[in-house]
């Protein structure tokens, strides 16, 4: 059996992101495997140990120094890696599809194709589905819990309101992995050590065919989010009698370096109109 | 709905309300209300799709074609994305999910990158468009029209390669956190799953959904369908009230789109206030109880 796990080499969730103007960020900043990724390798490692005889491979579409990714993936217990190397960062989710599946195909037939159920740089959502599409194989992603047997994949997928959908496919199938389905381990130093002397073969995107000049989704421009600043903070005791009888959350007055230092009293409902506020319901309550 | 409010921002629009389901007069006059021109019912000869969401996918990828619409639009929650995906991938059409917002005559919509720290401007180059919309993050308007009734019967063979063999309801109950208009959350510091019930009491009398910080899923003290960011859920609620959280960048990545943000610490230096609208600095375990107190039942609201 061979199952194929598709990763990505993604700025570590804590990093700071600083756009450079156009699609271009500050690319200097540490990088790790997408961790729904590790989602997805956890699995596949876990059904080779268990006595299915399977072959893992990693695969990942990017940049070169994708490759360090490869072997985070390689020192975790995969047996061979493929890097399709890109010369930009971004690819349309479409696209990256597209490559992974033509990748694969000349790589082998897949028994299984794993994956993470997104990528937490572009959050494109989709991969999972592309290949299902590609290969022409059922897909189910968001999964939390997996299971094989004679040729099915039984699993649990989430979704809204804390419901789980039990899913049959027939296999070859591909899942996309969420959090809970398993906890992926952390390669030792000698799985490090070992990793080097795994295989990654590295296949330019050119040697794959040549995708549109103008991909379908295009990234224009990167916007840096600006936090919503310091709140107006609240403090003394919760509860306060009023006029009205009802007790509000109330500021206390006078109180605290924090408010006499900072300029705290930020928006309409308490900006110095401290006793009025507390007399009336705070502006956020519904 | 909000999705049928997206729609009508294309000032050229003619829009279509796609509804699989041929047994739903009652969603008729709503599609009506929000501004749909036309109501295409959709009818197959499998009597119940909703077992094989390729099915479902492959009927309104027929639809799309047949009716020549050169953009579809829906929630992206999980079961919108599932399906949203499911469709574009059909098609081979371009997709979009978790869209903060749509400009129609440049073809352009923006989303989140890096979990909320960049907003990305991405344009679509070709058609159909399949954009899927944050829960909440359009606000619904009643915007009336005809709303004329299609019938399109599609023979259609569906697969059974993949089946949904069972729907399991988990325990925590109480409304959905990405659909949610109010959410209150609890970090770590909430402490135990037991004193996640002062948070449920206080989200009952808001009608409010409870969501949880990841350090809170991880020791065990709630589902991780309540988890709230980087590997949990995104929600655009119009209040979240974070209880016990510190804000770290990856719970920021869940719920940064929140119209209003209220944090409940007891430390003064939780990164949380600096990116909150309002803080309250005391101990979850008073305040909570108290805005339960004076919202609850025989307060006026």
């Amino acid at each position: 059996m061979r199952i194929y796990v598709c990763i990505k080499h993604v700025p570590d969730t804590a990093a700071n992101i600083r756009p450079l103007g156009g699609t271009a960020f500050d690319e200097t900043v540490k990088f790790i495997m997408n961790p729904y990724d590790e989602y997805a390798l956890e699995q596949a490692l876990r059904i080779r140990e268990n006595g299915a005889g399977a072959e893992v491979v990693a695969v990942t579409v990017g940049k070169e120094v994708a490759v360090s990714t490869l072997r985070t993936a390689l020192a975790m217990g995969a047996d061979r890696a493929i890097l399709v190397k890109t010369d930009a960062y971004f690819t349309d989710s479409a696209e990256t599809g597209c490559l992974l599946h033509s990748a694969i195909s000349r790589d082998g037939s897949p028994d299984l194709i794993l994956t993470g159920r997104q990528s937490v740089d572009t959050e494109g959502m989709q991969i999972p589905y592309r290949l299902g599409a590609l290969f022409d194989m059922p897909v189910a992603a968001n999964v939390v819990a997996f299971s094989m047997d004679e040729g099915r994949v039984i699993v649990e997928r989430e979704i809204e309101g804390d419901v789980r959908e039990v899913i049959e496919m027939t296999m070859p199938c591909v899942v996309g992995a969420a959090k809970g389905l398993n906890q992926p381990r952390s390669p030792t130093l000698p799985d490090m050590m070992k990793a080097k002397k795994k295989e990654i073969r590295v296949i330019p995107q050119a040697d794959l065919g040549f995708l549109a000049p103008v991909p379908a989704v295009e990234l224009l421009g990167l916007q840096t989010v600006p936090d919503r600043g310091r709140g107006s903070i609240l403090v003394g005791e919760p509860e306060r009698k009023n006029g009205a009888g009802a007790s509000v959350p109330a500021p206390e007055r006078g109180q605290g370096s924090i408010v006499e230092k900072e300029r705290l009293w930020r928006g309409s409902a308490f900006s110095s109109r401290r006793g009025k506020a507390r007399s009336k319901k705070p502006a956020w309550a519904p | 709905m909000g999705a049928l409010t997206a729609a009508r921002q294309d000032p050229k629009g003619e829009v279509y309300a796609l509804l699989p389901e041929p047994n739903a007069e009652a969603c008729h006059e709503v599609l009506r209300q929000y501004g749909a021109d036309r109501i295409v019912v959709i009818q197959t000869p499998e009597a119940d799709l909703s077992p094989f969401p390729e099915g479902q996918a492959a009927v309104l990828a027929a639809a799309i074609d047949r009716f020549q619409l050169d953009a579809l639009l829906g929630a992206s929650g999980e079961a919108g994305r599932d399906l949203l995906a499911r469709i574009a991938s059909i098609i081979g059409a371009p997709l979009i999910l978790d869209c903060l917002d749509i400009d129609f005559p440049s073809g352009t919509v923006r989303k989140s990158h890096f979990s909320g720290k960049t907003t990305a401007t991405l344009r679509l180059n070709s058609r159909p468009w399949i954009l899927g919309l944050r829960p909440n993050i359009i606000t619904e308007q009643i915007d009336p029209r005809p709303g004329d009734i299609v019938v399109y019967e599609i023979p259609l063979h569906v697969s059974k390669r993949l089946v949904i063999r069972e729907v399991k309801q988990g325990s925590s109950g109480g409304p959905d956190v990405s659909e949610a208009e109010i959410v209150i959350s609890g970090g770590r510091a909430v402490g135990s799953a037991e004193n996640f019930r002062i948070l449920k009491e206080c989200a009952s009398v808001l009608g409010a959904a409870v969501g949880a910080s990841r350090a809170a899923v991880d020791a065990g003290f709630a589902s991780h369908a309540l988890q709230i960011g980087q590997t949990g859920k995104t929600v655009s609620p119009r209040l979240y009230i974070a209880c016990g959280i510190s804000g770290s960048v990856q719970h920021f990545a869940g719920m940064k789109t929140a119209k209003v943000i209220v944090a409940v610490n007891n430390d003064p230096d939780a990164p949380i206030f600096q990116k909150c609208d309002y803080g309250l600095l005391g101990d979850l375990f008073e305040v909570v109880p108290a805005l339960t107190r004076a919202l609850g039942p025989g307060r006026s609201k």
